[in-house]
């Protein structure tokens, strides 16, 4: 798509919030975002998901304005806003380390965009006061922002990011600096304030069992180049290409396997074994087509007898790993190498002590097949 | 020698060791101190009595008073400039990226050896050649180029210390440059920009090498009206004047430590 184009007459729709048309990143050698093009729609959570250096950062900086891409247009509202800068983009970023001004109290940090647009002293400290009630925090502004625990400067800023009810709300990382217990927290909260405002917000992590709570749609990066975007459920169940399905979760990825198309089903043929499924929509498979089979750890299950019957192997059991609902345990298929299962609560620790030997039933009705 | 008392005869010895280097340190002063609250028409060490008809006599004396008024005319001038450029200056440095730039910031990070003489020597000429004889200006141009560097120093520390995101913050919350400037950058510099004025301010008041070159007569300010001083009398003035000046420096630099944390303003800590 040419840039002049995009300019004169962007493909906007009514329910996109943030449109990002051909945008890419370079530091001189450095390429940290390939061109790429997003929508990111009214009212929804998109989640920017990656290991870390995949660009996540610099998208979002570009999109605040801080940073400029080297290509591309950015569009909020349908305005051209690539040449504007950031203090007229009405943007709400909050920063990973919370950035709250030290030589403010509570109050202050929350009025500040509020005094910004100069509004009327009673409206802002109505306002003030109803965004620091939203996350929780109603009797501490008169606080320094230095006496505060982490969850709290963590809900300061966002009551100072959304105070403004900004066309997009920019969250980088906003949790990665708290503790465990805390995080799981602030993911409820955060879930709640969003039915709550209902705003646009595009949330950056490299935590998948954070984006897979808290997003509407994920879109998955590696190396400053989009992977997949879909739907959480969608991203579990079917990953575009191996990176995603190594990414989402934990998955065991099986050695090549070649396809025979036999009546209702497929017979896959791998490491001098075969292990059948049946056909279904989306394992559209082509007769002696070569691919890796992707299997989650639920779908792998302990069989009554070691040996015989159909897609199951005989295994050795190497570690079992108690994570009080279930067990994650680890054992070792030969030919399949190290396969990961998840059982149901805890017996199976006793019943197979590591170095047992156990059959182990392989469930291809939600497997994934991926080209090489 | 059991472990527990070798340790408390080690810590004897280190506390011992420390109030003597605290003695060495602190002994040109008390001698000073004490010279000054001697009765006696001579400078004497130790003193036969105790009296402070000096220190009325130094403070009663017009070339002390007038040259205690130049040195505040200068002090104020000097480091209120030298607040201003170096600020500038130390701005410059952190923010923008010019050839020249990493050597700059070594020398400002390295300890500041400053030639006093030479400056004083410098300006001299340099007055002579502009035609503006030894008048404030040139003393003042003279402190202003002595104290500079302290100034940078401090605002470049406080500038380093300045976590860059509060500045993207509130340009995000929608401050024209010209407000994050003026509601969170400078607010955040202040206390390194005050501690930078009055180390300025210090070293500036008690200036002498440089400044017994720039003054004049009618110039001259009080370290070098001091300096005349003893040249021509034997008396314990000299002293009690010299107290006042240790006495009025320490109260400044208490202050500077107190208010503005003078660790802050010598020191880069990660934020
Ligand atoms: N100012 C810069 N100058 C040079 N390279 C940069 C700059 N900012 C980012 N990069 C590079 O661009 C790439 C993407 O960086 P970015 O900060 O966007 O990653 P990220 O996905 O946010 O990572 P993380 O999860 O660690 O925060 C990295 O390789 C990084 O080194
Ligand atoms: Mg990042």
């Amino acid at each position: 798509m040419g840039q002049g184009a995009a300019a004169g007459t962007p493909p906007f729709a009514a329910e996109t919030a943030v449109e990002l048309v051909g945008v890419g990143k370079s530091f001189g050698p450095v390429t940290a975002v390939r061109e790429l093009s997003l929508a990111i729609r009214r009212g929804e959570v998109l989640t920017l998901l990656g290991p870390s250096g995949c660009g996540k950062t610099t998208l979002l900086n570009m999109i605040a304005g801080f940073e400029e891409p080297s290509a591309g247009r950015i569009l909020i509202d349908g305005r051209d806003v690539t040449e504007v800068p950031p203090y007229l983009r009405d943007t709400g970023m909050v920063f990973q380390s919370y950035a709250l001004f030290p030589h403010m109290d509570v109050f202050e940090n929350v009025a500040f965009g509020l005094r910004m647009r100069k509004l009327p002293k009673a409206k802002i400290a109505a306002e003030v006061m109803r965004a620091l009630e939203m996350v929780k925090l109603g009797g501490l502004e008169r606080r320094r922002v230095r006496q505060l625990s982490g969850g709290q400067q963590q809900r300061v800023a966002l009551a100072r990011a959304i105070v403004l009810r900004p066309k997009v709300l920019l969250l980088d990382e906003p949790l990665s600096a708290l503790d465990k217990n805390l995080r799981a927290q602030m993911q409820v909260e955060l879930k709640e304030l969003h039915e709550r405002t209902r705003l646009t917000t595009l949330f950056v992590t490299h935590d998948q069992g954070e984006a897979l709570s808290l997003s509407d749609r994920i879109v998955v990066m590696s190396r400053g180049e989009i992977q997949q975007i879909a739907a959480p459920i969608e991203l579990y169940r079917h990953p575009a290409n191996s990176f995603v399905a190594s990414f989402i979760g934990e998955i065991n990825r099986l050695p090549p396997a070649r396809c025979r198309l036999s009546g209702g089903e497929i017979v896959f043929s791998l490491a001098g074994i075969e292990l059948t499924a049946a056909r279904r929509d989306d394992l559209a498979l082509g007769d002696g087509q070569q691919v890796h089979l992707f299997v989650r750890p639920e779908h792998l299950a302990v069989a009554a007898e070691a040996a015989g019957g159909r897609n199951r192997i005989a295994c050795r059991v190497v570690t079992h790993v108690y994570q009080g609902t279930h067990t994650l345990t680890r054992v070792e298929a030969g030919a399949l190498g190290v396969l990961q299962l998840r059982v149901p609560g805890g017996a199976v620790i006793e019943r197979a002590p590591p170095g047992s030997e156990i059959g182990v039933e392989i469930n291809l009705d939600e497997a994934v097949a991926l080209p090489d | 020698m059991s472990p527990r008392l070798a340790a408390r005869l080690g810590s004897g010895l280190f506390w011992a060791a420390v109030a003597l280097i605290l003695a060495y340190m602190t002994i040109p002063a008390l001698v000073v101190l004490m010279t000054s609250l001697s009765p006696s028409e001579l400078l004497e060490f130790p003193p036969s009595g105790l009296s402070l008809k000096w220190y009325a006599r130094a403070v009663s004396y017009p070339d002390f008073q007038a040259a205690f008024a130049n040195g505040l005319i200068v002090t104020a001038f000097a480091s209120t400039c030298a607040l201003a450029v170096g600020s500038a200056f130390a701005y410059l440095i952190d923010r923008y990226v010019f050839p020249g730039r990493a050597a700059l910031e070594a020398v400002l990070s390295s300890p500041l050896i400053v030639p006093h003489f030479t400056t004083g020597f410098g300006f001299l000429l340099l007055g002579a050649g502009l035609g503006i004889g030894r008048s404030y200006l040139l003393v003042i141009l003279a402190h202003v180029m002595l104290v500079l560097p302290f100034v940078i120093r401090s605002v470049y520390v406080s500038l380093r210390n300045l976590d860059p995101h509060l500045e993207r913050a509130a340009a995000n919350l929608g401050a024209s440059p010209w407000r994050v400037l003026s509601r969170v950058t400078l607010p955040l510099l202040l206390p390194g920009m005050a501690g930078g004025w009055l180390v300025a301010a210090i070293l500036s008041l008690t200036e002498f090498t440089a400044s017994l070159y720039v003054t004049a007569e009618r110039t001259q300010t009080l370290p070098v009206a001091m300096y005349t001083y003893i040249r021509e009398y034997t008396d314990p003035t000299i002293a009690a004047i010299a107290a006042l000046l240790i006495l009025g420096t320490t109260a400044l630099i208490f202050v500077a430590n107190r208010y503005l944390g003078l660790r802050r303003i010598l020191s880069i800590d990660a934020h």
